[in-house]
């Protein structure tokens, strides 16, 4: 792997580590349901995606690659539907605690 | 300190961790959430022991299909719980916590006080692997050298089933577990089943079939097959078939019945009960862990379902 890529797999990873510790302490420090499912989402996308993105550069082969980007893309779908689900809950119970 | 042994110390801390808070959780649906987190994290513990079958199966039942099993149990019992907490006097709980520190400390000490070189059968397997035509020598001890075992754990599922279903009132019998199908689905959940399923039966099915020579497997392949269907039932896209159908009836059996036929054959054919005539091995393999994994995945689904809860139709 040259320096180029090296550089860039730590910076992404680095900064998918940074989304990852702000989603956390903003689930454990935010005051309401939705603000903190709001925190954890975007570690979910974004966290999650410059991690994938900084591995990509490592992946052995190109099916590994999709791979990564595959299980990237599945956790996508499934925190936005869970995330949709436990929303619509909290509306419905009218209190956002 | 190299950086994966801080990250094995901090694993096996945070395992500890989530356990506890399991145990001293306020109330059975937040003891269940933390149970399958413990459970996603004791899988990375495997793959760290470099055991990823082990791994893949905790992940896939310990912590997948249990965990919904146990949701399902713990919103049931949402109304009882205070009753329940009751009825446990401090000398009972205090019983109880001893006697799993001493079946806990009891393993732990058996584990600790191996000698360094464990007594193992490693090497035997793998010298015996060729003979199978396999390549992943777990999917070798499980279908070829302790056959008989596993066929007997497929049985015990079987009667698992046969507990759920007993439980049903007498007008549900025969009749169809879990909501019926939907007017209108939810439309979320809809749409994610939409998306998910049909990339979940190409995993659960891939996940089979590579089992043969790679980590995979009848059991995780059939638990990943087994989630699609529970999801289109949860979105109520479809709804659980009647109880009483036979074709329901005879997918519960086919694994064991195929597995325990092929090896009485075997008895006839290669010269031993639950024997496999040498070169036929890997494809008699096959066939018995197709008909497994179909099992496996319509047990565990059903498992999930529940009880009848419609009344039949006839």
């Amino acid at each position: 792997m040259t320096f180029v890529l090296e550089v860039f797999s730590i910076a992404a990873i680095g900064a998918g580590v940074l989304f990852f510790l702000a989603g956390t302490a903003g689930l454990l420090r935010f005051p309401d349901a939705l603000s903190r499912l709001h925190a954890l989402t975007k570690a979910d996308n974004l966290g999650l995606g410059l991690i994938v993105l900084g591995l990509l550069p490592r992946a052995e082969s190109l099916l590994d690659a999709l791979r990564l980007v595959a299980i990237w893309a599945l956790v996508q779908l499934a925190g936005a539907t869970a995330a949709q689900l436990i929303g619509r809950a909290v509306r419905r119970k009218g209190s956002a605690a | 300190m190299s950086v994966l042994l801080a990250l094995d110390i901090g694993l096996a801390f945070l395992v500890f961790a989530v356990a506890a808070w399991t145990v001293f959780a306020p109330g059975g649906f937040a003891a269940t959430v933390g149970y399958v987190v413990y459970g996603l994290l004791l899988s990375l513990v495997w793959i760290r022991l470099f055991a990823v079958d082990v791994a893949l199966t905790e992940a896939a039942i310990g912590s997948g299909v249990t965990g919904v099993l146990l949701i399902g149990a713990a919103a049931r019992l949402r109304g009882a719980e205070a009753t329940a907490r009751e009825g446990l006097t401090g000398l009972t709980r205090l019983f109880i916590a001893g006697l799993c520190l001493l079946v806990a400390g009891a393993l732990a000490a058996v584990v600790l006080l191996l000698p360094d070189e464990g007594p193992t059968l490693a090497p035997q397997s793998m010298q015996s692997l060729p003979e199978t035509g396999l390549g992943n020598p777990v999917t070798a001890v499980l279908i070829a050298y302790r056959s008989f075992d596993t066929m007997l754990e497929k049985v015990v599922l079987v009667l698992a089933v046969v507990g759920v279903w007993s439980l049903a009132a007498d007008r549900f019998w025969g009749g169809g577990p879990g909501e019926a199908r939907a007017e209108r689905p939810e439309p979320t959940l809809a749409f994610f089943a939409q998306v998910l399923v049909p990339i979940g039966i190409l995993v659960g099915v891939h996940v089979f079939w590579v089992g043969a020579d790679e980590p995979g497997g009848a059991f995780q392949g059939g638990a990943i097959l087994a989630a699609m269907w529970i999801i289109v039932m949860m979105a109520r896209l479809t709804e659980a078939p009647q109880t009483s159908a036979f074709w329901l009836r005879a997918a519960l059996i086919a694994g064991p019945a195929v597995f325990l036929a092929v090896g009485v054959a075997g008895a006839a054919v290669a010269g031993g009960y639950f024997a496999y005539p040498p070169g036929l091995a890997k494809p008699l393999i096959l066939f018995i862990e197709t008909f497994m994994t179909f099992t496996i995945a319509v047990t565990l689904a059903m498992l999930v379902a529940g009880p009848p809860r419609r009344e039949p139709r006839r």
